[in-house]
């Protein structure tokens, strides 16, 4: 469920690390205009039991594997909204530099996922289904249906940021499928999870439930459905549809913004007299080492001579098997360079044993 | 990656050495930056990528960090980009590239850079994380004016990170004790009982906490102390960093090698 830097490109992950710090930092503010102090160490300790609750693997019935909590939905049905939601946020964080899930850069799209649509969307469905005095079998249905729905968007996500990074093949329709339908029996009992330790919870300590939001002047109080929520989820949605169409825009027409920045830049700076595309080529062919799509495609083999005379473009023949094994060379070479760079530092640096 | 591993690379962070002392921000920009230029280089690159590794291994060589550490921790890191990318010769097999009469499709070479990028990105965050100390990184976070919530946030994760994790490791062997050698797995039931005990456990816990720091005059508000420096070999460490990083993005400075390696052989 972690997406990974490798299958970014740097304005989906950008754009995403946007969204999601915004609302991180709104998040923040909301929760800083109604400072409730013992919220504050809860809500860190919280964040360290989401780790310890994965130590706690159980068989997932019918398929003999065996899995763990997420805890997003429990920590949103838990402490509210904002608080949750920086919660998961510092959570990932952590993930991401100690467990090395996910990236960095991809920090932005993991939060997304994994933290908008259950502290947001999923709390809405939650409240909806189980009212104020709730009885059991509406919060259960409540825990499981809004689990599985923050789930699937989350795996939804996924596929979507990988698809605009364009560093895959797969086709969306069945990467859709594979996700959402490996996700739906992880959800469900999840899900039923969930229910059990809200019930648990609420019924030993019923002040615990909602305990983020006890010092929003009783928000909690009239509000089922989390009135102040639904204006806020609407600009967000609509926010997210018109960043996801200009992601989309962006990047059908031009693959990757730095690359088409890049581009720009260097059309300025070569001849003027030379036709954008054809410009925006030779740049493509000066930076990738095995340019895309134009590659003889099985046909026999040219003879370098004929390749180089009927070579259509600027400083670089047409890639034949001369240039690919340039390329490989040049891959060997490189890497021992690396080595040597790497044992020469290794010989240079201060030999002292590291202090833990 | 295990919560023991985790530890593992957490004390490493506490470390003494040139890399460790370079101001947070720095490592933490220049992580940023160096992550950012390997994601954009285009998706059938495999070669103009392997320079890169040069700043991962200076890293990790210049401060101190096992290099057996680094490789297991790789290596053991859920591979999903690995899962994602192995479809790719799957659905990309136009022949791209030939070598002595074997061709190799767009699709092996679209996985191996996604292969590539998986390393270098994974060792980058393994190096900033095994030369800097979380408080660290949150401290460098918060001069960067991150919102102090998140921060103190991160900080209390971090404080209790182990110790709830063997608070659970506890219940799980107090448990594993109870059934008499069964090798049968948690049924979710179960799990979801034990789940509330440790939930409810972690609420003391919290409360404790809670009455400990109003003891000691907590107000509400978190006061970090911020000794950093930004000095000028942290600037210098940023600029040569990214600097050096676009170069390679820009000049194809492995096609020039491997033409001169061409024309020797």
């Amino acid at each position: 469920m972690h997406m990974a830097d490798a299958l970014l490109s740097p304005t989906v992950g950008g754009g995403f690390i946007a969204a999601s710090g915004g609302l991180l930092a709104y998040s923040a503010w909301r929760l800083g205009r109604e400072p409730d102090k013992r919220r504050v160490p809860l809500m860190g300790v919280l964040g360290a039991f989401v780790f310890a609750v994965m130590m706690i693997n159980f068989t997932i019935p019918g398929t003999g594997s065996s899995g763990h909590l997420v805890g997003g939905m429990l920590l949103a049905i838990l402490l509210g909204p904002y608080a949750a939601f920086l919660v998961i946020a510092s959570v990932l964080v952590v993930q991401s530099l100690f467990f090395l899930d996910g990236g960095i850069l991809a920090l932005g799209t993991n939060i997304f996922n994994m933290g908008v649509w259950p502290c947001f969307f999923g709390l809405l469905i939650y409240r909806a289904i189980a009212g104020r005095q709730s009885r059991a079998w509406r919060l259960w249905l409540a825990a499981v249906v809004s689990v599985v729905v923050s789930l699937e968007l989350g795996a939804v996500g996924v596929v979507l940021q990988t698809l605009l990074s364009h560093r895959t093949d797969l086709p969306f329709g069945r990467f859709l499928a594979l996700m959402a339908g490996i996700h739906l029996p992880i959800a469900l009992v999840e899900g039923v999870i969930t229910a059990t330790v809200v019930q648990y919870v609420r019924a030993l300590r019923p002040g615990a439930v909602g305990i983020g939001e006890r010092g929003m002047q009783a928000a909690a109080n009239g509000a089922v459905g989390g009135d102040r929520l639904v204006p806020v989820l609407i600009s967000f949605l609509g926010l997210a549809i018109l960043t996801g169409g200009v992601f989309a825009q962006f990047a059908s027409s031009h693959p990757d913004g730095l690359e088409w920045s890049l581009a720009q830049t260097q059309k300025g700076g070569t001849d003027p007299n030379a036709p954008p595309v054809p410009s925006w080529e030779r740049v493509q062919n000066r930076l990738a080492l095995m340019p895309n799509y134009d590659f003889p495609r099985g046909a026999n083999e040219p003879t370098p001579a004929a390749t180089e005379t009927q070579s259509p473009r600027g400083p670089w023949p047409e890639v034949r098997v001369g240039t690919s094994l340039a390329g490989i060379v040049g891959a060997v070479l490189t890497l021992a360079v690396v080595c040597v760079l790497a044992g020469a530092l290794y010989w240079i640096r201060p030999h002292r044993k590291a202090s833990l | 990656m295990t919560i023991h591993s985790a530890r593992l690379l957490d004390q490493l962070g506490y470390g003494e050495t040139p890399i460790h002392r370079l101001d947070p921000r720095a490592k933490t920009l220049a992580t940023l930056g160096f992550i950012l230029i390997v994601v954009s280089f285009p998706k059938y690159d495999v070669a103009p990528l392997i320079p890169l590794a040069l700043y991962p291994l200076a890293f990790m060589i210049l401060g101190q960090i096992p290099p057996g550490v680094i490789l297991k921790r790789t290596l053991a890191v859920s591979p999903f980009a690995v899962l994602v990318g192995i479809f790719n010769p799957l659905f990309d097999t136009e022949p791209m590239v030939r070598i002595a009469g074997l061709s190799i499709s767009g699709g092996w070479v679209s996985f191996a850079s996604i292969l590539v990028r998986f390393v270098l990105t994974i060792s980058a965050a393994l190096a900033l994380v095994a030369t800097t100390s979380f408080p660290r990184i949150c401290q460098g976070l918060d001069a960067l004016k991150v919102p102090r919530a998140f921060i103190v946030q991160m900080l209390f994760l971090y404080r209790y990170l182990f110790v709830l994790v063997e608070e659970a490791l506890r219940l799980r062997r107090a448990r594993d004790l109870r059934r008499f050698g069964r090798r049968r797995g948690l049924r979710p039931r179960v799990a979801a009982s034990l789940i509330g005990v440790l939930f409810l456990r972690t609420y003391e816990r919290a409360e404790r906490v809670y009455l400990a720091m109003c003891a000691r005059g907590f107000d509400g508000h978190v006061r970090l102390a911020r000794r950093l420096r930004f000095g000028w070999r942290d600037a210098a460490f940023v600029t040569g960093t990214v600097a050096a990083c676009l170069i390679l993005r820009l000049v194809p400075v492995v096609h020039w090698l491997g033409r001169w390696g061409e024309s020797w052989l």
